[in-house]
């Protein structure tokens, strides 16, 4: 079962800077366990922010992402204090989450 | 070789099977590029994902760390003063050698971070698409322990 995501969301001086820590094995598909068998790939295909429904940014991540991924990224014009941040995320077995985050 | 090649070969069939029994929607499936994830060397990362050779520039930024202790958690941060509308980051020693996408609508700036693995010293690379055309910076980062081990 996926955990929430921790998100922060600032605006400081009209850019609103984006950090999210996502839960998440982000196993490679390379490992093998101890019976040498290999440990199928699961691991976040793609992330969306939206404000208002529309999508502010986006990332794909293949399985070098390191595991709990770590995303910053910064918005200049598509969000502001007091805009609700909607992040999502999508891995390759078909899970996902979801949540929310108000910019402060 | 010939392993990762199988391991590779799983996974795709994995992924065709998940998209067929629809537990991927069309949409999330299309969406992930495939095959530029796939793509074992920088030039067919780029190849991929539309460009040719991607022209070196100062207006891209690597940020990265000049040795990484660990290479399961090697920070890198790409920006740009460019327009840019997508930007990756690269380690071209890994097996596959893309580690993320960043798509940037308008009103995203040309800036952002993440954690990569690093399975050995290789060179990170930075790439960002403006006006069409791919530019790069790269970085070479010493990894003292790898990040891919069982």
């Amino acid at each position: 079962m996926a955990s929430p995501m921790r998100i922060r969301a600032t605006d400081q001086d009209g850019v609103v800077d984006v950090k999210v820590l996502m839960r998440h094995v982000m196993e490679t598909g390379q490992r093998k366990d101890a019976e040498g068998k290999v440990i199928p790939g699961h691991f976040i295909t793609v992330l969306d922010a939206k404000v208002n429904d529309k999508v502010v940014f986006t990332a794909e991540f293949g399985p070098a992402v390191s595991k709990d991924p770590y995303l910053n990224f910064k918005l200049k014009g598509s969000a502001k204090k007091g805009d609700t941040l909607a992040v999502t995320w999508v891995d390759n077995k078909g899970e996902t989450q979801t949540d929310t985050v108000e910019v402060k | 070789m010939n392993l990762q090649r199988r391991t590779l070969m799983q996974m795709t069939a994995l992924v065709g099977l998940m998209a067929s029994a629809g537990l991927m929607t069309q949409a999330e499936a299309a969406q992930w590029e495939k095959a530029a994830f796939e793509a074992k060397s920088v030039d067919d990362v780029v190849k991929a994902l539309g460009g040719s050779a991607p022209t070196v520039s100062d207006k891209v930024t690597l940020r990265a760390p000049d040795i990484a202790e660990n290479g399961a958690v090697v920070p890198v941060g790409v920006e740009s003063s460019l327009n840019a509308t997508q930007m990756a980051i690269l380690v071209e020693k890994n097996p596959s050698a893309l580690a993320a996408i960043f798509i940037l609508p308008a009103g995203a700036e040309a800036w952002a971070a993440t954690r990569v693995k690093m399975s050995q010293t290789s060179n990170v690379i930075a790439l960002v698409k403006s006006d069409g055309k791919w530019f790069m910076s790269s970085k070479e980062v010493k990894v003292t322990l790898g990040g891919c081990g069982g």
